[in-house]
């Protein structure tokens, strides 16, 4: 008889990477209470003045916005977790060489950077 | 420095008990002593019966992979001043059945490696006898860390998806499908059905364990995670199938 050693409930507070890898999986309900929250908000907007003052009001609760911090925290988690990810999938060599692991992440949160700087552009233009 | 350390050491007799027990042995400390010569010493001198594998006794046989205090490690590579005073509590390797004390079951991982057919797979199928391949010091260099591996599993054992999901194809076989899959004479898309399904790259959920615990610097993350880009590549892009 062999014997299957089990694999404790708290597994996963033994390592630090273990910890990351499940607020990781666990960002995932931080994505889709972002997506409800959004959808909220476009049927705020759909039902008219009103009800989009009061999705507001409701979103300025200090409830909703420490749920939507908690949100935000993990969700840069997961964006940056994910960015240091990338040097370990693209490998890019140019005229023989391998790019360094530390340029490729850098291109990628460069990117994020660019990207996240021409949204904050439009939405203060458009304010 | 002390002259002796206590080793705990998991013993599970399966004819007599139902779970593993820690016992403890005083073993000389000494500058040179791996844990495996600890190991070694208990069962010449102090109790015959303790089972576990090893061969090498230098990093390459990859049989003497156990669990010390905690960490998944080679125990001929390990040394036990690097534990002193202790004691060092001395494991099976994690997310492995027991066959008995430090012996693990490996047949699950045995299975796995010829599964990704781990040699020269060619889409023509002009013998390899008749032709020679050459290669490029780069194209070797794009592979060469992968073919280090020594299947100690070290990298199973510190994988929790492999502990969750024991189908999960795991680190070291992935690896090794990479080490073919970037070799100039094989082709690639060959293991796309083992590789790019729920079992093969996609369970992987980036740890990273298994490269931090490979002591032959193999780097099986970075193998799965190259593949997933791959294995996209090849199943969603129009262009990709070939
Ligand atoms: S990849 Fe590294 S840790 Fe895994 S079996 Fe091979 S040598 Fe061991
Ligand atoms: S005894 Fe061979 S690797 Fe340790």
């Amino acid at each position: 008889m062999t014997y299957h050693q089990p694999v404790p409930l708290l597994w996963w507070t033994r390592r630090r990477s273990y910890v990351v890898f499940v607020l990781r999986e666990l960002s995932s309900v931080a994505v889709a209470w972002f997506v409800v929250h959004f959808l909220l908000l476009v049927t705020a907007v759909h039902r008219g003045p009103g009800a989009y003052q009061e999705f507001l009001d409701w979103s300025a609760r200090p409830l909703i916005l420490v749920v939507n911090l908690v949100a935000l925290a993990f969700v840069v988690l997961h964006a940056v977790t994910w960015f240091n990810l990338a040097p370990k999938a693209l490998v890019v060599r140019v005229q023989g060489q391998q790019v360094p692991p530390r340029m490729i992440a850098a291109g990628h949160f460069g990117a994020w950077f660019v990207v996240s700087a021409i949204v904050a552009w439009v939405l203060v233009v458009m304010l | 420095m002390p002259d002796t350390i206590t080793l705990q050491v998991a013993r599970y007799r399966p004819e007599s008990e139902s779970a593993p027990t820690l016992q403890e042995y005083e073993v000389p400390l000494r500058e040179e002593w791996a844990v495996l010569d600890g190991l070694n010493y208990v069962k010449d001198h102090l109790d015959g019966t303790l089972s576990f594998r090893w061969s090498c006794r230098m990093g390459i046989c990859g049989s003497c992979g156990m669990t010390v205090n905690g960490d998944p490690a080679l125990t001929c590579g390990t040394f036990l001043t690097d534990y002193a005073p202790g004691p060092v509590r001395v494991e099976p390797l994690a997310n492995f059945p027991v066959i008995r004390d430090l012996v693990v079951e490996i047949d699950d991982f045995l299975h796995k490696l010829p599964e990704v057919k781990p040699w020269l797979v060619r889409d023509d199928d002009g013998g390899v006898d008749d032709v020679e391949f050459l290669q490029t010091p780069e194209q070797l260099d794009a592979y060469k860390q992968y073919s280090m591996c020594i299947n100690c599993m070290l990298c199973y054992s510190a994988c929790p998806v492999y502990g969750i999901e024991p189908d999960f194809l795991g680190p070291a076989a992935i690896a090794l499908a990479q080490r073919y899959n970037l070799a100039p004479a094989t082709s690639a898309h060959q293991r796309l059905d083992v590789l790019a399904t729920d079992a093969g790259v996609w369970a992987c959920t980036y740890v990273g364990e298994c490269t931090r615990a490979c002591p032959k610097g193999v780097d099986p993350a970075g193998a799965i995670q190259r593949y997933k880009l791959t294995a996209a590549a090849r199943t969603l892009l129009p262009w990709g199938k070939r």
